[in-house]
């Protein structure tokens, strides 16, 4: 692969990264934003995937592959199967802030995220960190996500969405993360949604919805 | 430039005047065809403007003359762009008098002659249409100067000729990330501008989703005839530049040949019927939006459109 490809190839996957991103805060209905999850996972999976083959390394490749079987299938599968049959609880109800307004917010912090992370860039400017505010625009979304949702697995999503662009940003900045690193990371990630995903469970079995702003108090 | 250039912009201008009709009356045919209808054929849309033209000239009482020439001015700003923009050749002599922005100016003049015509009969109908294309027009503006801005990057020019020559230089460009997005953008944005579903349905008349119609409803006879001919025209041209500014194969250079005229005519003839018959195909499987949900559909065209220029501006400059 050459130099040209690769910087191709990655901004290919970064702006995928980020517009599966934008897509999540678009779409309110449930399957279809954890089946868009499953995509961005895939984008991550392609940095180190694409660098491990530009420098002819294992390791990257070996991170790549374990991120697109985690993110990319087992932890969307896992929130998927959480997603209740139900049609009430399939869709997210009317959340704080209403879609066009999240778009344009959204619009708002992909530029604060391009502003922000100008010195990173200066600071070496490669390819590799010119993705960096991608990356950082995701962490900004999701951020944005997790407090404008109101169901507990849209909240899920906008976790996981979170990690990915933590994920994301360490493989941009710092050209690779050591694979045990990634690997603890992962094994948190995956126990943190298998948990997620049970008590959301346990919430609609008690509760009848998982409507988080119906919980105003905890009681025994 | 050559005087086959001017040539060149003349059939461009009669091009579009004699296809209009035939793009609107191909789409409605294969609306019909996949509703399971026979339709009316393709020329339809012609013998209904020869019809109308020989009818007699009414004025509704009250209007002015903002109301008789709203139809002129909206036909006038279309073939303006037709003459402008690069359909068949690049070296057209219009060219250099107005780049993109100028030619988006153009399409909203004749958008605010009709609403101003909308407004100047006073009736209810009226007055509803134009605020709600007055309102989706506001919209949509800010999203073309951006897709127009993330475009012209990659040429380091908002000149059409200039853009389309870009593209043609270097084809990989229109797969990169920055042209997908613009180019999605845009066409939501031509699919709002023009009326199209789902937007606004062009073949109701039914009160509640009435947009364009509703401002035009007081138009008759020649004047009907004219305005219906603007808004295919716009059509048209719309989707000749969203085929060049991304796809421009065929397209004849600045100095044409005999040959090269030839080819681009074809070749543009082609890539708008392309288009159209996949807009109308599309147009059968989706509903209107609620008036109240098109802000949503504008607002996200809108953040495509800016991260088409983040990522030519950001991504691509390590090129």
């Amino acid at each position: 692969m050459s130099d040209t490809t690769y910087t191709g190839v990655l901004d290919l996957a970064a702006g995928a990264f980020l517009l599966v991103a934008v897509l999540i805060v678009w779409r309110r209905d449930l399957r279809a934003t954890v089946r868009l999850l499953a995509w961005q996972g895939a984008a991550l999976a392609v940095l180190p995937f694409s660098e491990g083959v530009l420098r002819h390394e294992a390791a990257p490749i070996v991170v790549g592959l374990a991120i697109l079987v985690l993110r990319g299938g087992v932890l969307p599968v896992l929130l998927g199967r959480a997603v209740s049959t139900e049609p009430r609880e399939r869709r997210e109800s009317a959340p704080l802030v209403n879609t066009t307004a999240s778009l344009l917010v959204v619009a708002a912090l992909t530029v604060l995220a391009y502003a922000v992370t100008r010195p990173i860039i200066a600071l070496s400017p490669t390819p590799t960190t010119r993705a960096v505010p991608a990356a950082f625009a995701v962490i900004l979304i999701a951020v944005f996500v997790l407090v404008s949702r109101r169901r507990a697995l849209s909240q899920a999503v906008g976790f996981l969405m979170l990690d990915n662009g933590i994920t994301a940003t360490a493989f941009l900045i710092a050209a690779g993360v050591p694979l045990i690193v990634e690997l603890g990371a992962s094994l948190d990630i995956l126990f943190a949604v298998i948990v997620l995903g049970l008590l959301a469970g346990h919430m609609q079995h008690t509760f009848g919805g998982t409507d988080l702003d119906q919980l105003r108090e905890l009681r025994d | 430039m050559n005087a086959l250039a001017a040539v060149g912009a003349v059939v461009q201008v009669g091009g579009v005047l004699a296809g209009a009709p035939f793009v609107v009356g191909g789409m409605k045919q294969v609306r019909a065809r996949l509703e399971g209808r026979s339709g009316g054929g393709i020329g339809q849309p012609w013998r209904d403007l020869r019809k109308q033209l020989r009818k007699q000239q009414l004025r509704p009482t009250g209007t002015t003359v903002v109301f008789r020439v709203a139809p002129a001015v909206a036909a006038g700003s279309a073939l303006l762009i037709a003459a402008i923009i690069p359909l068949v050749t690049l070296g057209s002599p219009l060219d250099s008098s107005a780049d993109l922005f100028g030619v988006v100016g153009l399409l909203f003049l004749g958008t605010v002659a009709l609403t101003l015509a909308g407004l100047d009969t006073g009736t209810a109908f009226g007055g509803m249409g134009s605020s709600r294309e007055i309102t989706i027009a506001a919209l949509v503006e800010p999203t073309i100067l951006l897709a127009v801005f993330a475009l012209s990057l990659p040429g380091h020019s908002a000149n059409l000729a200039a853009i389309v020559s870009a593209a043609s230089g270097d084809p990989a460009q229109a797969l990169a990330l920055g042209s997908v997005l613009a180019f999605v953008a845009l066409v939501i944005v031509i699919v709002a501008e023009t009326g199209r579903l789902p937007v606004d349905n062009p073949s109701t008349h039914l009160e509640l989703t009435m947009i364009h119609e509703a401002m035009v409803l007081e138009y008759s006879g020649p004047r009907l005839a004219l305005v219906e001919w603007a808004s295919g025209m716009r059509l048209t041209v719309l989707l000749g530049l969203l085929a060049n500014l991304f796809l421009p194969w065929g397209i004849a250079g600045a100095e044409p040949s005999l040959l090269g005229l030839l080819v681009g005519t074809a070749a543009i003839a082609v890539k708008v019927a392309v288009l159209a018959l996949a807009l109308a195909a599309v147009e059968v499987f989706i509903a209107k939006l609620r008036l109240f949900r098109v802000p949503e559909l504008l607002a996200g065209s809108f953040l495509l459109a800016l991260l088409a220029v983040t990522a030519s501006s950001f991504l691509a400059s390590a090129r």
